[in-house]
């Protein structure tokens, strides 16, 4: 029997970890993800998964990234200027392949800026915030049974493709109470383990290398230099460097389209909004409010790698209108991939585009 | 076993400089942990960055080489999370004093088990030789060229007022002192830091009329003062010889700890 709830979003963030199989958490206070945390405090302990609070968000992904090297699905939760101070040791997780879950429920920036109130300001950080190339993958929340259910994917997505994973919500989704259904149980895929014998960083099949989990006798030397298929240091090989961080970049980029997630309402429409996070939840009371216009609507809910094929899936699209509460950072992203119109609807300040904000948007487009 | 076989033979020779200490640091860490009988499969090594965090790329056990300064709270991730492995971590008196300061007195206060080899050479060696929060005042390095400014961090000092349940000093000329204290902070449950002072000829000694190794060691060796003997001469009101440093075991307590196997 699945389980039927009234729950605040960061709270079904959490659930939605326990489910997934989340056994260890660290993570430092901040406004407004903490829940996030308090909830994963009561609930860890009582199923031999380990809490702890660190001394800051940089030791807090440190900690995370340490506890998945011995096999156990682990994860923090952050803001803004904690997301900041995780940058490097994000990179690290990108270096040397460690599943690990990011959980940041935005608020305005930049700095110390709104905390209390949400935004979306973190869209490129999350995907360019780390020095040096590299890729990863983040989902985007619009409701509470998002926030569950894309924390047990970004867990699945991270394991799967040994990628640091970040759950894009914001402050609006994640203080939200609405209906959660809680399944009895979830897919859950388990990491691949490193078959005895192959080198621990020779990828096998889509450049993903099996995992050789601490304490297992694979007396595996991992490091944050560029590194070879054994694993040592091989900083100055110009061949080396170049071949491990094409595979980073490409083991995320080609699987784009098994990693896409989005839904797609009236495709045969000429004026498009697209959306991810809490604007969705604005473009859905407008297309609820104008049954007689004619409104497209794409919902992105896995936003990096990002999937430029869901834009053809409007293919008389004449405009692609796109809510975001920031400057436009997806908008410039999707201008990248299509010849149609890309409109940014900037929203600033901590509240949602109001349903007549978005609903002259569309006139002024027409 | 010797230690000889915990070496990851394949990646040696070491990138170390001729006279550098931190290969007499990893041969005490491993007879200490060989004495222990303890299985590698069963160990992790772990560092940050710096000539003293390249130490366990040179052993065969799983390890993780972290960035700078956060050597500890990966390791206290890995130990919280496999109580059943044992965790060493490698660090420098830049990784674990200046960049990592903050993870270093939290670590001790939380009594995480682990043990912490701190090779505190008074310098950055694998930037080329900068100040760190150990250089002696005084001392020329490339960021203090006239002479460090500044005052000195007691490592050993201050993990016994955070919390640590081993702290011990010693240094490169004291091996046989420093392998047994090695392997009392391995045995000790919770947070265990030995400290151990060692040469770096080529950015710190030949800035400072310490170039020739040898020389350097009998410098260790002549400007230790056991611990003991400090506190006798303090105790009876006798001068201390300036310039001199304390050696050997300052805490061995039993304070709750974190990460055991209940």
């Amino acid at each position: 029997m699945s389980r039927l709830e009234f729950m605040q979003g960061n709270t079904a963030c959490a659930e939605g970890a326990l489910a997934a199989g989340c056994r260890f958490f660290a993570g430092y206070p901040i406004t407004p993800s903490t829940e996030v945390a308090e909830h994963l405090a009561l609930a860890l302990p009582k199923t031999k998964g380990v809490f702890i609070q660190m001394e800051d968000e940089i030791a807090s992904i440190a900690a995370v990234i340490g506890a998945s090297w011995t096999g156990a699905r682990a994860m923090t939760a952050t803001s803004g200027p904690g997301f900041s101070l995780m940058m490097e040791n994000i990179g690290y997780a990108a270096m040397t392949e460690t599943p690990c879950v990011v959980v940041n429920i935005q608020r305005g920036g930049p700095s110390t800026g709104q905390p209390t109130l949400g935004a979306q300001g973190d869209m490129l950080q999350c995907r360019f915030g780390s020095h040096g190339d590299y890729s990863i993958i983040a989902l985007s929340p619009a409701s509470v049974q998002e926030m569950f259910e894309l924390t047990v994917k970004a867990f699945n997505l991270s394991e799967r493709y040994r990628v640091p994973a970040f759950l894009m919500a914001d402050e609006i989704i994640g203080h939200m109470r609405e209906r959660l259904t809680i399944p009895d149980s979830v897919e859950v895929i388990p990491r691949k383990k490193l078959d005895p014998g192959t080198l621990p960083f020779k990828a096998g099949e889509g450049d993903i290398p099996g995992f050789p989990t601490f304490g297992e006798g694979y007396g595996v030397h991992v490091t944050g230099l560029t590194h070879d298929e054994r694993g040592y240091p091989a900083a100055t090989n110009p061949k080396a460097h170049e071949k491990l961080v094409m595979r980073l970049v490409r083991k995320v980029e080609s699987a784009r389209k098994e990693m896409a997630d989005y839904r797609v309402t009236n495709p045969d429409e000429e004026q498009v909004f697209v959306s991810y996070g809490a604007p969705t939840r604005t473009v859905h009371q407008v297309l609820h409010d104008r049954p007689k216009e004619e409104i497209g609507h794409l919902q992105l809910r896995v936003v990096w790698p990002f999937p430029e094929f869901a834009l053809s899936e409007f293919p008389d699209a004449k405009s692609f209108l796109v809510p975001e509460m920031n400057l436009g950072q997806m908008a410039r992203e999707m201008e990248r991939h299509t010849d149609v119109p890309v409109i940014p609807v900037p929203k600033l300040g901590g509240y949602l585009h109001t349903p007549d904000e978005l609903a002259r948007t569309l006139e002024g487009s027409r | 076993m010797s230690f000889r076989d915990w070496y990851r033979v394949d990646r040696l020779p070491t990138i170390y400089c001729v006279g550098c200490g931190n290969g007499t640091v990893i041969n005490c860490t491993l007879h200490a942990v060989d004495t222990l009988g303890w299985k590698w499969e069963e160990t992790v090594f772990v560092s940050g960055i710096g000539c003293s965090s390249r130490a366990p790329g040179y052993i065969k056990t799983d390890s993780l080489h972290t960035t700078h300064g956060r050597a500890l709270a990966f390791a206290t991730g890995i130990k919280l999370a496999r109580p059943g492995l044992h965790v060493v971590v490698f660090t420098g008196d830049g990784d674990l004093a200046a960049i990592g300061g903050n993870h270093f007195i939290h670590a001790c206060r939380r009594n995480v088990d682990m043990t912490v080899i701190c090779m505190n050479n008074w310098i950055y060696g694998m930037t080329g030789g900068q100040g760190s929060p150990t250089t002696p005042r005084g001392a020329i390095t490339t960021t203090t060229p006239y002479g460090s400014g500044e005052g000195v961090f007691d490592l050993s000092a201050l993990a016994v007022v955070a919390g640590a349940n081993h702290v011990a000093r010693w240094t490169s000329y004291h091996v046989k002192e420093l392998t047994r204290a090695i392997q009392t902070g391995l045995e000790t449950p919770g947070f265990s830091l030995i400290e151990v002072l060692t040469q770096c000829p080529t950015a710190y000694g030949r800035r400072n009329k310490l170039r020739d190794v040898a020389e350097t060691v009998e410098y260790l060796k002549t400007h230790a003062i056991l611990l003991q003997k400090y506190n006798r001469l303090v105790g009876e009101g006798k001068p201390v010889p300036e310039d001199m440093f304390t050696v050997g075991e300052f805490v061995r307590r039993n304070r709750p700890v974190m990460g055991v196997l209940p």
